[in-house]
């Protein structure tokens, strides 16, 4: 395919650094759309504040980029504005789950029909590697001199349980299966999301030792389950393993489908 | 069409007035004294294939009204003081990437939770100065519930017309008061939309501006693909850090409105022309300082008012005049004294302002304002 037509050639080169798993993620997300077919008319990608939140600049959709945490409800209003769009959150695990927690929540509550994809990175990528709610505990981070002390949010278990229809993680080693996740991620009505472990060498690798960007996504190889395999597996073996795949495809009703029929039965009386 | 009479709320006619104006879209977060206008609108929007959302806060909520504007739905997100607090960011961001939004503030006493029962005045510069940055911003303020409808709908108008956020700063009086109004029939009413390119996609950039200085505004979806985003950008949209580029962008942003100001910068006069002792205020305390006035013109006393309407951009040359005139200029609002410091400035010594201040949750009442006159001779 030719990734060249949904991309904004005169913005680039991009902003992020050699071995950032982000990059990857984006032709993943162009590899769907185009699989699906959608009109870039029809497309909007919003997204926060962050390095993954950059994403909109280079990309030929209408593309929004809000303030920090904030995307979900901008999203939110552009949807129910306009429901015929196919409206795409691409999100920071600061962004989504600590600033934006709120928001992600809820909007999963309401099923309503995002997609969001939080690129996990494990830190602060943007600012300069303060710890994330998302950072292991024990690693590192510029904010966390002694290691992270606090527990991570399971970002599936969390959007699970608060209702959304589609739940999917993935690493950028396996970019296909990232991107046929994402497929089905947009496909899919109601809220969905793909939490995308993204590796990020420069403000979380180099103070955890990680190694380079490519022996991080290297080492995502390694740690990689399939779901399959996973519920095969003890927690003691999942211990520090990423589980890929589709978590939950379930069908719910969709916020602005119910909202449209309340329409419709207001306008009757 | 028979005539629209009602016995009103002063939240009921705004949530009436933003629908009369096209709003099509509510966003929004319980709070007294507000949550009349999203009670309202909860039920009457979908009656008219619109949508109303309650947000899980203030700032989603602020946020949604932007993005369905910039999907082409006019948007009205209403709160008080609290949720006014927590939608600042978001108004700059509507402000910066100049997204028409209309936000209610029903003020009630501050800081914090405050006296959420009781009226203020007291957010009168927040509603100017609460997001950070210099910022060009529209705050009017309604006395009655007649004019809280009309004040609405010069909301969403100014907003669309100038691509500014405008807030409607009431306070509680006006907020829960009840009035008898006749609304005007909707075909006697103008109603403004925001200009729309008429290039093609391939040639528009978002952010040029030709001698009107308001760009026209593509909705998304509608075939003009660009980049919205709160970082400073240049005529693409796009961010830049070139300081030529920035400096055009930020002095269009906040000299825009001043093109307009005539037509923006509304207020009342009542027995000015022979006045020697001046009242400047608004909303709910006008309302008690008309009636002072009219007890101690009774009494021989040549006294006058401005009742300021749009306070920001604020009525400085008017109010100039006005000091030039009068040997007083006194100032009653339900705060510390914020608009009387804008007076001062304004009247540069000229005549002598007198605040009439009060926070203690009770409004200001006409035998207070008719002392301050009295002392003024
Ligand atoms: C209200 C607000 N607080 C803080 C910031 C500063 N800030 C910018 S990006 C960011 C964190 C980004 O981390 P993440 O969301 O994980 O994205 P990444 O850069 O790692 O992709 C922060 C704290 C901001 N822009 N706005
Ligand atoms: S700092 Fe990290 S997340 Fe940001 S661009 Fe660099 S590698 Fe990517």
């Amino acid at each position: 395919m030719d990734y060249l037509q949904y991309l904004r050639l005169d913005k680039f080169p991009h902003i992020w650094c050699a071995g950032c798993g982000d990059g990857i993620a984006l032709k993943a997300i162009l590899r769907a759309v185009h699989n699906i077919g959608w009109e870039k008319d029809n497309i909007a990608m919003v997204s926060g504040i962050g390095c993954s939140s950059r994403t909109p600049g280079y990309v030929d959709f209408n593309t929004l980029h809000t303030t920090h945490g904030r995307a979900i409800p901008f999203a939110t209003g552009l949807k129910m504005a306009r429901p015929e769009m196919n409206v795409i959150v691409v999100s920071g695990d600061g962004d989504a789950t600590a600033i934006g927690g709120n928001h992600l929540i809820h909007a999963a509550r309401r099923n309503i029909d995002l997609t969001v994809l939080i690129y996990n990175n494990h830190i602060y990528g943007m600012t300069g590697g303060q710890v994330s709610p998302e950072t292991p505990m024990g690693d590192f981070a510029t904010t966390a001199p002694y290691g992270a002390m606090e527990n991570n949010f399971d970002i599936s278990g969390l959007t699970i349980a608060a209702g959304a229809s589609f739940v999917a993680r993935c690493t950028v080693y396996h970019a296909n299966l990232l991107g046929k996740l994402i497929e089905k991620a947009l496909s899919k009505k109601g809220f969905s999301l793909v939490e995308v472990m993204s590796p990020c060498p420069t403000a979380y690798g180099k103070i955890n030792k990680k190694g380079t960007g490519n022996e991080m996504i290297l080492n995502q190889k390694q740690l990689a389950v399939r779901v399959e395999r996973a519920k095969t597996m003890s927690p003691e073996e999942l211990k520090n393993k990423i589980i890929i795949g589709t978590i939950i495809d379930r069908e719910l009703p969709e916020y602005v489908n119910t909202y449209e029929k309340i329409i419709s039965q207001a306008q009757r009386r | 069409m028979k005539p629209r009479t009602y016995m009103m709320q002063g939240n009921v006619a705004v949530a009436e007035g933003a629908i009369d104006a096209g709003c099509r879209f509510f966003a929004g977060y319980p709070i007294t004294p507000s949550s009349e206008i999203g009670e309202t609108l909860s039920k009457r929007l979908p009656e008219i294939g619109g949508k109303f959302i309650q947000m899980e806060d203030e700032i989603s909520a602020m946020g949604a009204v932007i993005g369905a504007s910039l999907g082409g739905v006019k948007s009205l997100t209403a709160t008080s003081g609290p949720g006014f607090s927590l939608k600042q960011e978001n108004i700059g961001y509507a402000s910066i990437t100049e997204v028409p939004v209309v936000i209610v503030n029903v003020m009630r006493g501050g800081p914090s939770t405050g006296l959420p029962t009781l009226p203020s005045q007291s957010d009168v510069m927040q509603a100017r100065w609460g997001t950070h940055g210099d910022h060009p911003i529209i705050v009017l303020t309604p006395a009655t519930v007649r004019e809280t409808y009309d004040m609405t709908i010069q909301a969403f108008n100014m907003s669309e017309k100038y691509r500014v956020p405008v807030i409607l700063l009431m306070d509680e009086i006006i907020g829960h008061v009840y009035e008898k109004v006749t609304l005007p029939n909707i075909d006697e009413l103008t109603i403004i939309n925001r200009k729309k390119p008429t290039c093609s996609a391939q040639e528009y950039l978002p952010y040029i501006a030709d001698e009107t200085l308001i760009p026209p505004m593509a909705n998304f979806g509608e075939g003009y693909r660009y980049h919205v985003t709160g970082l400073v950008h240049d005529e693409t949209g796009f961010p830049t850090n070139k300081t030529d580029q920035i400096e055009v962008m930020l002095n269009r942003l906040n000299s825009k409105l001043d093109k307009y100001s005539d037509e923006i910068i509304q207020y009342e006069d009542t027995f000015t022309e022979d006045a020697k002792i001046g009242i400047v205020t608004y909303g709910s305390s006008a309302r008690s300082s008309k009636n002072a006035m009219r007890k101690a013109r009774e009494q021989g006393i040549p006294v006058g008012m401005i009742r300021i309407q749009t306070l920001w951009p604020f009525p400085t040359e008017r109010i100039y005049e006005f000091g030039r005139q009068v040997s007083h200029i006194i100032v009653p609002e339900l705060n510390l004294g914020q608009i009387a410091h804008e007076v001062e400035h304004a009247v540069k010594g000229a005549a002598e302002v007198v605040p009439v201040n009060k926070i203690n949750g009770d409004p200001i009442h006409p035998e207070e304002v008719l002392l301050k006159i009295k002392e003024c001779i």
